[in-house]
């Protein structure tokens, strides 16, 4: 008995303390934010493009040159190509998905792009299509007039544009480039190979400019400037800026994919604006608001004392989802809350079971304690069948999905899973700690439901 | 039990509702959204002020997309529907609509479908609706797979399918009332809808069906009498599991209703479809699958 009591007000501080997660991990329910920790900062809720604005580019990938065996590998290159394209533009969290051709998703190789906080349908597209631009520029003539304009702070500045000129060099000739180590600082650098022309053209350059500095541009910004010392004719160049690791793994990566392994061409985008987005987010939460409080007023005015267990139970299991949304993470859509707030209508039909067949025992004179027991047990099948077609359904519609189906059975078959366990066990164990209310008529009454007295 | 004694009217009444929903499916059709049939949907406000549907639609005839679709949302908007665009199209449909950046405004939404894209959603749908109800079916089967008697284990399985098909049915044909009316158009949600009301829906045939066959078996084990008062049991046993049945799905509808009046605008109609799915699935289980039951064995004995 006392244990029981201890082992449910365990499990009451447990959901305590996941809704205390939930909350810490808001942005919008916590004024200091910023200044929390990483942990919490790095789990707020991950939403999809319906609700935060954004674009969604779906891509047909052009396969016929490619040997059958090879179109995995290619269509593999790529997503990698274009999402360290769309990551070097800074599009917060941008997926980028394969969908290969099959028998449920049809017979195109299809690339997905989804660019949140994108709501310019034509700079996405720009973004995507864009090949990285390398250049080669060497100083300006000291005579070449200076351009300078005044700054915001009142400043002169000396418009760096100006003191380069563009050469004929650019990421056209390059062969390939290599990540590598400096032998003495262990400074990661970018090696460039040249082809023929790109060889032919480097090595006046370099000739033509000893002692001065050559510019390396790439997408129309400086990257490196290094000085000239002698005539280079095999061909070889070397960035050396100050990059890290990952930044010089992604420069050799992003040059390499001048081109991409296969065409490709738009099929069809969606765009959503940020206000449109933001109206659908508040209108899913203060649905959900509502469809609780009234799941929870019905429970607790027909059912009366199990009724509010099972709300408490109830909001457990809100909590356990959005923090499994959090951690997961889940992209929530429209359709996503949706099925968020259906699985809180049906995480409740579990708990309207067992009372049922609670009732009727107590009805045919059963103890309270006895009717508990015998309820939960006898309610068992009904709660199997009537959860299995949901967890069916769900299932087969996660897998026919497109995203936004996907969303939706997703929230749905989590909270049908997450409703056996909160609306059986933790009901379960909140009911027996309250056998100390004994089998007095107030008791009866608590434990009776619907019209009766 | 009432509803046993006047089962003739409760099933003379979801017959009618079924045959006019299929009536308003043949009169009214289905408005086939992009989604599935391709095409593109922008949605614009003007900043100040919105120009006229006549004044529009001359230059936009002139961009020769086709039929062009233009309708007044809001007080500054208009929602443009027409065949896919692609991105210089759209530039241009935009350009036009501002009036050659006479009037400012902002788009809100854009979303072009290619056809290809639409087909093989199309695809995908027939695909999951099958599926689903091959594994719904599977499921009757399970649940139905001990004989019984005196009406056999099959003939409940026939049973749960035909309200199931009440169930999907009903919704539908509010939907292509709703699709004529207020334009609403079938898209993945729809079937998304369709589907979910299929596994909701089954499973409240089967639990009342369990609670007969249990009560069945209790009678022929005590009294020994079953066969004449098949009625009766039927009529027991709704009246012991009507009320979890309407319990369950209430609290389902609450939150569907909820979703309804207060949710986003893209799930109303889906939320709409739920609750009427559900409020049919539930009536069907205990005002039609019963009555049906008693039907089939009165038929037998004849």
């Amino acid at each position: 008995m006392i244990k029981k009591i201890i082992f449910s007000i365990f499990i009451l501080l447990l959901g305590a303390g996941v809704a205390f997660f939930v909350y810490k991990t808001e942005p919008k329910l916590n004024k200091n934010f910023e200044t929390e920790k990483s942990f919490f900062k790095n789990h707020p809720f991950r939403l999809g493009l319906d609700l935060s604005g954004g674009s969604h580019l779906i891509y047909k990938a052009d396969i016929n040159g490619v040997p059958s065996g090879q179109v995995g590998d290619s269509m593999d290159a790529l997503r990698d190509i274009i999402e360290r394209r769309v990551n070097l533009f800074g599009v917060s969290e941008p997926v980028v998905q394969i969908q290969h051709s099959g028998f449920v998703s049809g017979s195109d190789e299809q690339l997905i792009v989804d660019l949140p906080g994108i709501t310019d349908v034509k700079k996405a597209i720009e973004m995507i299509g864009q090949t990285p631009l390398l250049e080669f520029k060497i100083e300006a003539s000291k005579d070449a007039p200076q351009k300078a304009k005044v700054g915001p702070d009142g400043k002169l500045e000396l418009d760096l544009s100006s003191q380069f000129v563009s050469t004929e060099l650019t990421g056209r000739y390059l062969q390939k480039a290599t990540l590598e180590f400096d032998a003495n600082t262990r400074e990661p650098r970018v090696s460039l190979q040249f082809d023929d022309t790109g060889t032919k053209l480097f090595a006046q350059i370099t000739k033509d400019n000893i002692g001065k500095m050559v510019a390396i541009y790439l997408d129309g910004a400086p990257i490196s400037t290094p000085v000239v010392r002698e005539e280079i004719p095999n061909g070889q160049a070397v960035i050396s800026g100050s990059f890290t690791p990952s930044e010089a793994k992604t420069l050799v990566g992003r040059l390499n994919s001048g081109a991409l392994p296969v065409p490709i061409s738009l099929l069809s985008t969606q765009t959503i604006g940020a206000t449109l987005g933001d109206r659908a987010l508040n209108a899913g939460v203060r649905a959900a608001i509502i469809g609780f409080l009234l799941v929870a007023l019905f429970l607790i005015l027909w059912y009366r004392l199990p009724g509010l267990v099972a709300v408490i139970a109830l909001c457990i299991f809100i909590v356990i989802i959005l923090s499994l949304f959090k951690l997961l993470p889940v992209t929530l859509t429209a359709a996503g809350i949706a099925g968020f707030i259906i699985s809180i209508g049906i995480a409740v039909d579990a708990n309207v079971l067992i009372f049922e067949r609670v009732k009727e025992e107590l009805h045919a004179g059963r103890s309270i304690a006895d009717a508990v027991t015998h309820g939960f047990s006898r309610a068992w099948l009904a709660i199997r069948d009537s959860n299995i077609s949901n967890f069916i359904t769900a299932l087969i519609l996660f897998w026919f999905g497109t995203s936004l189906i996907k969303g939706f059975a997703l929230t749905l078959g989590m909270g049908v899973i997450v409703s056996m366990f909160s609306a059986i066990t933790i009901t379960r164990i909140f009911l027996s700690a309250l056998r100390f209310i004994g089998e007095g008529k107030a008791a009866r009454f608590l434990f009776s439901s619907g019209l009766s007295k | 039990m009432f509803i046993i004694k006047h089962k003739k009217i409760f099933i003379i009444i979801s017959v009618t509702l079924v045959v006019l929903s299929f009536l308003s499916l043949f009169i009214f059709g289905l408005n086939v959204g992009i989604d599935f049939k391709g095409g593109a949907l922008a949605e614009v406000v003007y900043n100040n002020e919105r120009p006229t549907q006549e004044t529009l639609n001359k230059p936009l005839e002139a961009l020769n997309f086709g039929s062009i679709l233009l309708q007044p949302t809001g007080d500054l908007g208009y929602i443009v529907k027409s065949r896919s665009l692609n991105d210089l199209e759209h530039s241009l449909l935009l350009q036009t609509l501002s009036q050659d950046n006479a009037s400012a405004l902002t788009e809100t939404n854009f979303n072009s479908i290619g056809p290809s894209v639409g087909r093989e959603l199309t695809r995908k749908a027939v695909i999951a609706v099958v599926l689903i109800s091959l594994a719904i079916i599977c499921f009757i089967a399970f649940a139905f797979r001990k004989v019984s008697k005196p009406v056999s284990s099959w003939k409940y399985g026939i049973i749960a399918i035909v309200t199931l098909l009440h169930d999907v049915a009903i919704p539908v044909g509010l939907f292509t009332i709703l699709s004529h009316f207020y334009s609403a158009e079938l898209d993945t949600l729809f079937v998304v809808a369709i589907l979910t009301i299929l596994g909701l829906s089954v499973s409240d045939t089967i639990v009342i069906f369990d609670r007969i066959r249990e009560n069945l078996k209790n009678e022929v084990l005590t009294t020994r009498v079953a066969k004449n008062n098949f009625e009766e049991i039927v009529g027991k046993s709704l009246e012991q599991s009507f009320v979890r049945s309407i319990c369950t799905s209430l609290t389902v509808i609450l939150v569907l209703l909820a979703l309804f009046f207060f949710g986003p605008a893209t799930t109303k109609y889906f939320a709409l479809m739920l609750t009427v799915g559900m409020f049919f699935g539930t009536y069907s289980s205990i005002f039609l699958a019963s009555p049906l039951l008693v039907l089939v064995e009165e038929r037998q004995k004849k």
